[in-house]
């Protein structure tokens, strides 16, 4: 039987953060009632003309920096017609042939394997509105609120080569975008979406077979599912000697299978032209360079910065840097004086931790980066112990306040006087004989009791490092 | 004279004294219309209490600018906030703009009286208002015959005395060729210096709306109100406006006036060319220095224009499909709903030009048909430049020939698509350009159309003043509403 | 190039526009005099010209990104020829 190799590429939309649509004044917000954001211009009615939000521009420009882009010199808006409600105009203003950027690529890695994904090309496009279809086949039903919100649709290579590189790809982008802020890169609320082109070629093959196009791919999981779908009866089609149809497809999620939309003889003549109501953007080399300098350090750039300035571990630099909230988190605990390592395993381990049982997004806990910082600054001090401090920790995440003063106010603070433990330790030992028997056979764990009673006696405020050492003392000498 | 018909400057002076209302003259147009309209039949909507509000509000604040008062016609592909606006096609038969165009924005703040909208080919597509979904309006010379397009319901009432000016809108010359039919000054400003706002789209690169009015003097009292840069149109230019009514006292002494031999040859009329040439000795005797000059390309205009105005009229005309707004047929389907609302509310002309369109741009054509014209459009853009690297204005006729009769050109397009040959090239050129009365011809007017560098409206405006002072006068034309 | 019935009536389809048979043989006929009218151009050797698509050079006009009020639902809907709930009310929008 003839092996296979996939060819995967994506097209993935991701709507603009910008405070109004791009060519009117009208509200970007998500989730208004319907047909309250709109106004003459996006409604497309007659007489009216597009402005292009400056904003626009520059986050479209973002988006392709950091996607390594090459920024055109001069680009163009074009119309592309066809007919549908939700497009007021009957045209939906695009960029065809002179798209902002073009030429970048983004760094994926699967199963260890780091891979770079190209990307053809970054423009800039308008939105359009949303049809709610009436249930009792009573007609459909148009929102128009989302016409004209921003968008971007960045175009990958055909460079995957396999679903799970689809997802990572996906992924990564998302990253890279949440990180640049241009977007929210939300899926369920489809301010990102995805489409993508997979076809099937013999192994060894550079020619490319014949693709199909699967459309409204809203979740990570419904993108790996499926292209593993499409790939699995594309081969079977193959193996079987048949011939792969150029079609685009939807994929209905809950069926768990994919839906013919339209064959490529119903494919649409977009008859794409220059847009007259708009002129054409130059982008000079000081706006490049403006804009670029706006852009934030990106998720790989910190990675590497984690795991050679902090020394933290590959898996510990991937947590922290998933998101930038996070990331900035982590850089302000230890840029308050923490050190870099305690911070990442309080952050990692603790706070996302935390934010995941609780379902909690880290603006709705009362924690900062400078409380935390103080805080392990007092574990690393010996005025609290490890323990206590995650106790301090919960008290930071749900109340707020400085951990010095938890401290103090909940008498908290590790108790390091010698001569205080001497007499409670003497009391513990005397108490259990046994015990001391026991360790002096060999048996360590006896020792780790009495450490635990004397925690118990001071309801884990002493030194665990003293109470240790005192115990020794006091059995061996 | 009927009050309506004396010029604004002295209307202006009138009501500034006092010795005339806002509302005498809302009463004096609103009569002429109920004499006249009748038969012309220029008006396709009156705002008859609006305007005698607008008035008796203007009368009591006294405060009078230059155009306050004055009656005005509004070519009925503007639009006018809460005034039915239908650019003269069924599809938008019951559309009432939530907003104003810019223009009329400005004009309101002027002060203007809109006293209703006017009749044109639908969408601004025709040159004889033959096109116009609702009715043909007449030309007030003889109401046999046409008065031009697409802005004819804006021409003829005018000339008519109905209204004081009024404006028009013009693609391929839709605002110069009627106002040379109905014997009326007509300007076409340099495309973006009007805004674009609120004017229903035609073809988006080539639309400027501008003045028709009685004399040239006029012209310049709307320009002036209504030029300038929008922030809501991008193209519009942000170019200094200059004072166009103290331009008007330029000489033109020592001018030098370029005419295209392609304008003066076989394909004009010999009385339409007869009258050009008298216009320019006119000009001449003024101290203007006349030369013929070619312009290599000019011949290859018509098709350039009727391959891209249609382009962008297939794309700009797609909205009107029955779901947000203007009429709906209802199908089975939602694509037969397109279908049946797009079939049943579009006139014939414009489903012709939105197929040409369509497949000047549709796959496999696009190159050899729109981008070929895109690059002749430059073509033709270079032959002005390089005219006027030494001329300072082009002149010619504004039509090859006058007023024809209703139903003359309605079986051939291509034949009334060549009634455009003057006007085409320098709407290609985005070109100001004037078309200033000068003569009859077998009882009709001809008008002579005098070309200007991008934003030089002044100049041209200048030139047709002067020719205006010197030249032939009109006579009242027969439904003039004068005494002959 | 001439045009035929079958474009016509393919063009007609992607502009919305239902034809009858008369019309389609009409505007097939009025739309090849115009195609041969505009052959003229090919007469001009266009090479090396660059296209205009905006006759006044212009470039970056950009507004600031400031949203204002949208228009009341009630207006937006004003001229709607159907509306439901707030909405407008096409056909059943068939998946294609």
């Amino acid at each position: 039987m003839t092996r296979f190799e996939t060819v995967i590429g994506l097209e993935v939309h991701a709507e603009l953060s910008t405070e109004s649509k791009i060519f009117c004044g009208c509200s970007t917000e998500f989730g208004a009632p319907p047909n309250t954001h709109t106004c003459p211009i996006c409604l497309g009615h007659p007489g009216t003309l597009p402005v292009l939000n400056r904003r626009a521009v520059e986050f479209a420009m973002k988006a392709a920096l950091a996607l390594n882009c090459k920024i055109a010199e001069v680009s163009k808006f074009d119309r592309k017609n066809y007919f549908y409600p939700d497009l007021p105009k009957a045209y939906q203003i695009s960029q065809y042939d002179q798209p902002i950027g073009q030429n970048g690529w983004i760094e994926i890695e699967v199963g260890g394997e780091k891979k770079r994904i190209g990307i053809t090309r970054v423009h800039l496009e308008e939105d359009a509105g949303k049809l709610n279809h009436s249930e009792n086949g009573d007609g459909s039903l148009v929102d128009y609120n989302r016409v004209g919100v921003p968008l971007i649709e960045i175009v990958s290579e055909p460079d995957m080569r396999s679903p799970e590189e689809g997802r990572a790809y996906l992924e990564k982008l998302k990253q890279i975008l949440q990180y640049t802020g241009v977007s929210d890169v939300k899926m369920e609320e489809g301010s990102l979406r995805c489409d993508a082109n997979i076809s099937l070629r013999p192994a060894g093959s550079r020619e490319f077979g014949t693709k199909t196009e699967m459309k409204n791919l809203n979740s990570f999981r419904n993108v790996e599912r499926a292209l593993k779908y499409e790939e699995e009866r594309q081969a079977r089609v193959l193996s079987e000697g048949g011939t792969i149809v150029q079609q685009t497809m939807r994929w209905l999620e809950n069926e768990n299978r994919t839906k013919v939309m339209r064959s490529k003889e119903e494919a649409h003549d977009y008859r794409y032209f220059p847009e007259p109501d708009l002129v054409q953007l130059q982008i000079d080399r000081s706006w490049k360079e403006e804009v670029k300098k706006s852009l934030p350090e990106l998720p790989d750039a910190r990675r590497e910065r984690y795991m050679k300035e902090f020394g933290l571990s590959a898996y510990d630099a991937d947590l922290l840097t998933a998101t930038k909230k996070i990331a900035d988190f982590y850089d302000q605990v230890a840029a308050e004086g923490a050190d870099p390592k305690s911070a990442a395993n309080w952050v990692s381990s603790e706070l996302l931790g935390y934010l995941n049982n609780q379902d909690r997004e880290l603006e709705d806990t009362r924690i900062t980066p400078s409380s935390l910082a103080s805080m392990i600054q007092l574990i690393e001090k010996g005025t609290i112990s490890s323990k206590i401090g995650k106790k301090v920790f919960k008290e930071l995440v749900e109340n707020g306040g400085d951990p010095a003063k938890i401290v103090e106010e909940k008498g908290w603070v590790q108790i390091s006087d010698e001569g205080k433990l001497k007499e409670i330790v003497t009391e513990v030992v005397e108490a259990n004989p046994q015990s001391v028997e026991d360790y002096k056979n060999g048996k360590d764990r006896a020792l780790g009791f009495l450490v635990g009673q004397v925690m118990k006696a001071t309801k884990g405020k002493a030194n665990p490092q003293m109470v240790n050492r005192l115990i020794l003392e006091r059995i061996n000498g | 004279m009927s009050l309506v018909k004396q010029p604004i400057r002295e209307l202006h002076k009138q009501l500034k004294n006092r010795e005339l209302t806002a509302t005498d003259l809302v009463n004096t147009s609103l009569e002429r219309i109920g004499e006249i309209d009748g038969t012309i039949r220029a008006f396709l909507k009156l705002d008859e209490e609006g305007a005698r509000d607008r008035a008796k509000k203007l009368d009591d604040s006294g405060e009078f600018g230059p155009l306050a008062g004055l009656p005005m016609g509004v070519k009925d592909n503007i639009n006018t906030r809460g005034v039915l606006t239908t650019a003269g096609s069924k599809i938008l038969d019951h559309y009432t703009p939530l907003y104003h165009a810019t223009v009329m924005e400005k004009l309101e703040k002027a002060r203007a009286n809109m006293i209703g909208k006017m009749n044109m080919d639908e969408f601004g597509m025709g040159s004889s208002n033959e096109n116009s979904g609702y009715f043909e309006t007449r030309n007030p010379w003889d109401p046999e015959r046409v008065p031009g397009g697409s802005s004819g319901g804006s021409a003829a009432a005018v000339a008519s005395g109905q209204v004081s000016f009024a404006l028009g809108s013009d693609t391929g010359g839709s605002i110069r060729q009627p106002a040379a039919f109905c014997g009326v000054v007509g300007l076409k400003p340099t495309y973006g210096r009007v805004s674009r706002f609120g004017l229903i789209a035609f073809a988006s690169s080539l639309d400027q709306i501008g003045p028709i009015t009685r004399n040239v003097e006029d012209a310049a009292y709307v320009l002036q109100a209504i030029a300038g840069h929008d922030p809501l149109d991008s193209t519009s230019a942000d170019v200094e406006v200059p004072d166009y009514l103290s331009a008007l006292k330029g000489e033109v002494k020592d001018l030098k006036v370029a005419v295209p031999a392609e304008w003066m040859g076989e394909g004009i009329d010999p009385g339409v060319r007869e009258k050009v040439e008298q216009s320019l000795k006119v000009l001449e005797d003024l101290g203007a220095r006349v030369e013929e000059v070619s312009l290599p390309h000019i011949d290859y205009a018509v098709a350039t224009y009727y391959l891209l105005a249609p382009a962008e009229a297939s794309s700009n005309l797609a909205r009107y499909d029955g779901v947000r707004y203007g009429l709906r047929v209802e199908g089975e389907t939602l694509i037969d709903t397109f279908s049946n609302t797009r079939s049943a509310g579009f006139g014939e002309e414009v489903k012709r030009r939105i197929m040409l369109g369509t497949y000047a741009l549709s796959s496999g054509y696009y190159d050899a048909y729109y981008l070929k014209a895109q690059k002749v459009r430059t073509l033709i853009r270079r032959d002005f430049e390089n005219i006027f690297n030494q001329y300072d204005v082009v002149v010619g006729p504004t039509a090859p020939t006058t007023a024809f009769r209703i139903g003359e050109k309605t079986a051939d397009p291509l034949t009334m698509y060549l009634n455009d040959i003057c006007t085409i090239p320098v709407s290609l050129a985005g070109l100001p350009a004037v078309s200033v009365p000068c003569g009859l011809s077998g009882g009709l007017p001809v008008g002579l159309q005098i070309v200007g560098r991008p934003f030089d409206e002044a100049g041209v405006l200048k030139v047709a003043h002067a020719y205006e002072q010197h030249g032939e006068r009109l006579p009242e034309p027969k439904l003039g509403g004068e005494v002959q | 190039m001439a045009i035929s019935k079958d474009q016509v009536e393919h063009v007609a389809k992607l502009a919305r526009l239902n034809l009858t048979e008369e019309e389609a043989k009409v505007y097939t006929e009025q739309l090849n005099d115009i195609l041969k009218f505009a052959e003229k151009l090919n007469e001009l050797d266009t090479e090396d010209v660059e296209p205009t698509s905006h006759v006044r050079p212009m470039a970056n006009v950009l507004r600031e990104d400031k949203s204002r009020p949208s228009l009341d639902r009630e207006k937006a809907l004003l001229n709607a020829p159907e509306k439901k709930d707030g909405m407008f009310r096409v056909p059943d929008v068939f998946e294609e």
